[in-house]
């Protein structure tokens, strides 16, 4: 078992090299550099930008040097935490994501949970209870849940916040609650604030983790073994919960490396929409002003969420079920 | 790296095989009915058994029906602009008796601490609507133009705003018709590309194996290593603000088939992988048949049901990608209209608040996905019976 997640952590470095290269080439694809946005800004404003000046800061960023040069600069800084610097927000990169990033994965590990908690539940009612009126409910609403993408839930979620309950929803802190120290009130206020968008980033998997353990448990109950524990006079509780559930449940854990990118997406969009300060509204603005050590540090680190998590699923799903191998 | 899909695949194949073992005399009274089909016919009888992926498909059928005639069944032009109605709720159609179908008319109001204007539906005045009316010019197949539309007022002085118009006083119909057409052919074009490059190199990699299914394969793990959004995000950020619409359109189209392709590719090799040892290859190489005519004349027919119900699957997404790239800003932009572009407007807490109409279009783009999903679905199942349906 441990050779085998070394043997997959090995596997990941030759991939995580083509990943930062694509994210850098990706982050220099626009046109022009952070300075000729930042030209463009004082142009409109009515400010003449200075051509030295801007030559002058061009240089110390080092955004003169070639681009192969660049990006060994910058990759070689990640073994020591160095991220390189945000033009925009003229601090070390590292200063600005660290707690953006941590929030996103609380946020998608948050969502992963409920999805979970409520989808085997309600997946093996479903099976138990075939073609039942609160199956083909369930079903219809798997299917709605399915068509509804996260980031008009969560335009709904305001509309709904502001209409009937005229709250703020918004944001990680009720207004007035940000900026005080930490107390009970505090972070009651805080969950209350992050349940709905999880609940809102997971609806999309759920619905598709409630219909793939349905199908797997449907399957799983016309099998021979079921038919002998039923056989041999268990009840169905037990036959459902110690005998279906088991073998049923490994479709979901192999499921789960797909979801990832889904997850991972849609608390990108999702912050942007709720406001909230994770990853996404700081990345989307520092790709629109071409931040470029700061989003491609966005970018790759996502990417190594995504990497990390099908990770962890491939070995959950090898700790579970014995009948993989570990090639 | 394929330990993740290794419990899965032996799974829903059993599945059906027991369902048809505990029921024996049913299918085999069928077989006989169906003796003499050929394949297609097969699928297409599966098919239509499905209630609810018919009903998806004629949805979605009538979605892009509605957008090929979205000119002449809209009222209005997509940028024709009512000055002095800006901001109106949408106006129901009710019926009289006598004078036919009608909506009420609207009453301006401002109000006199924050100098807002409300419109509100005046009960006491109708404006009458009236079939085939003369309105704003559009070009028809690019050949000639007309000014025909299905309907509009009768007096053409005054507008009917059925949904409702937007901050420019524009009618919100007429931009959710006509931006349907932009949401709707953006995921085709699309899914086409991702078609072209998936088969093109899920076929090579799987067919040849060795150096080139190597390079391909990184290359594939290497785009599946960004979670969709943020990659899509980063390449339209890219896009130079001064591109025509035309060009930002079609480079759209080209970014969201950068991952659609991967999906198809790995299941193609798959497919080509296991075909490429069967009899009837190794017999079209004794003859003397080149790669080529192996791969399009005896490989790419043998998984053409597979790319057919991919493509359908693959749909949603792109319409959903497109409409939420567009919603960032970061998609298509003004001049051109399409449904991302339309929820633009509904993105700040004020207009949601004072204008909830807005959100409409979030309606269409839900409608849309349904039908889809539900007519992919349906055509996967009938297109590989050993699929179980979950």
């Amino acid at each position: 078992m441990i050779a085998f997640v070394v043997r997959r952590l090995l596997a990941m470095i030759p991939t995580l090299v083509f990943v930062s290269i694509a994210c850098f080439i990706i982050i220099q694809l626009p046109p022009g550099d952070f300075m000729t946005s930042l030209q463009a800004l004082a142009a409109s404003s009515g400010s003449g930008a200075d051509k030295a000046a801007m030559d002058n800061l061009r240089h110390q960023y080092g955004l003169d040097q070639p681009k192969a040069v660049r990006y060994i600069k910058w990759i070689a800084g990640f073994p020591r935490g160095d991220f390189g610097y945000s033009f925009e927000w003229k601090r070390p990169v590292r200063e600005l994501i660290a707690a953006r990033l941590g929030l996103t994965v609380l946020l998608s590990v948050l969502s992963l949970a409920l999805m979970w908690l409520v989808a085997v539940p309600v997946g093996i009612y479903s099976a138990a209870h075939q073609y039942s009126g609160t199956d083909n409910f369930i079903t219809a609403l798997a299917f709605l849940g399915l068509s509804v993408p996260d980031f008009l839930l969560g335009l709904i979620y305001l509309f709904i916040g502001i209409f009937v309950f005229g709250a703020s929803v918004t944001g990680l802190f009720s207004p007035g609650l940000a900026d005080v120290p930490w107390s009970a009130a505090k972070v009651l206020d805080l969950s209350s604030h992050l349940f709905w968008p999880a609940l809102i980033l997971g609806l999309g998997g759920m619905t598709q983790l409630i219909r793939i353990l349905r199908g797997s448990m449907l399957e799983v109950i016309g099998q021979p073994f079921v038919r002998t524990a039923r056989a041999k006079g268990l009840g169905e509780r037990v036959v459902i919960r110690r005998h279906a559930v088991k073998v049923a449940i490994n479709p979901l854990v192999s499921v789960m490396g797909m979801q990832l990118p889904q997850l991972i997406s849609g608390a990108t969009i999702l912050g942007i929409v709720l406001s909230l300060p994770t990853t996404g509204p700081m990345f989307i603005r520092a790709l629109t002003s071409q931040d470029m050590y700061l989003a491609g540090t966005f970018l790759l680190f996502l990417a190594l969420m995504l990497m990390v998590g099908n990770l962890l699923a491939d070995v959950a799903l090898a700790w579970i079920d014995p009948r993989i191998r570990y090639q | 790296m394929s330990v993740a899909n290794e419990p899965s695949s032996p799974g829903p194949g059993a599945g059906a095989a027991l369902a048809g073992g505990l029921a024996p005399t049913a299918p085999r009274r069928r077989d006989l009915r169906t003796y003499g089909l050929t394949r297609r016919q097969l699928v297409w009888r599966r098919f239509l058994r499905g209630r609810a992926a018919v009903a998806g498909g004629i949805v979605v059928a009538g979605f892009y029906l509605t957008a090929l005639g979205a000119n002449f069944l809209a009222p209005y032009g997509a940028d024709q602009r009512f000055i002095e109605y800006l901001y109106v709720p949408p106006q129901g159609v009710h019926l009289d008796q006598q004078a036919g179908p009608y909506v009420h008319g609207l009453r301006k109001q401002v109000d006199s601490e924050t100098l807002l204007t409300t419109f509100t539906l005046d009960r006491a005045r109708k404006i009458p609507l009236r079939f085939f009316v003369r309105g704003e010019a559009y070009p028809v197949l690019g050949a000639f133009t007309s000014d025909l539309h299905l309907f509009g007022a009768a007096e053409p002085r005054m507008g009917v705003f059925l949904l409702g118009t937007d901050r420019q006083g524009r009618d919100m119909l007429s931009r959710v018709l006509i931006g349907s057409q932009m949401s709707l052919t953006i995921g085709l074009v699309g899914v086409v590309l991702s078609l072209i490059l998936g088969s093109v190199l899920g076929v090579v990699s799987g067919y040849y194996g060795g150096r080139i299914d190597e390079i391909v394969q990184r290359l594939i793990e290497v785009i599946r290593s960004f979670p969709a959004i943020p990659l899509w995000m980063a390449l339209t950020a890219a896009l130079p603000q001064h591109w025509p619409p035309e060009r930002v359109y079609f480079a759209i189209t080209v970014i969201l088939s950068v991952i659609g392709w991967t999906w198809l590719a790995r299941q193609l090799r798959g497919k080509v992988l296991a075909l490429r040892e069967e009899e009837f290859v190794t017999a079209a190489r004794v003859m003397g048949a080149s790669d080529a005519r192996i791969i399009f004349r005896h490989l790419l027919p043998q998984v053409f049901g597979h790319i057919v119900v991919i493509a359908t699957l693959a749909m949603p997404g792109m319409i959903l990608a497109e409409t939420a790239l567009s919603f960032l800003n970061l998609g298509l932009r003004p001049p051109l209209t399409s449904w991302g572009v339309l929820l633009q407007e509904a993105q700040n807490l004020e207009s949601l608040r004072n204008y909830p109409w807005l959100l409409l279009p979030a309606a269409f783009i839900s409608a849309v996905v349904l039908a889809f999903n539900f007519f992919g679905d349906g055509l996967r199942d009938a297109a590989d019976p050993h699929y179980a349906r979950a």
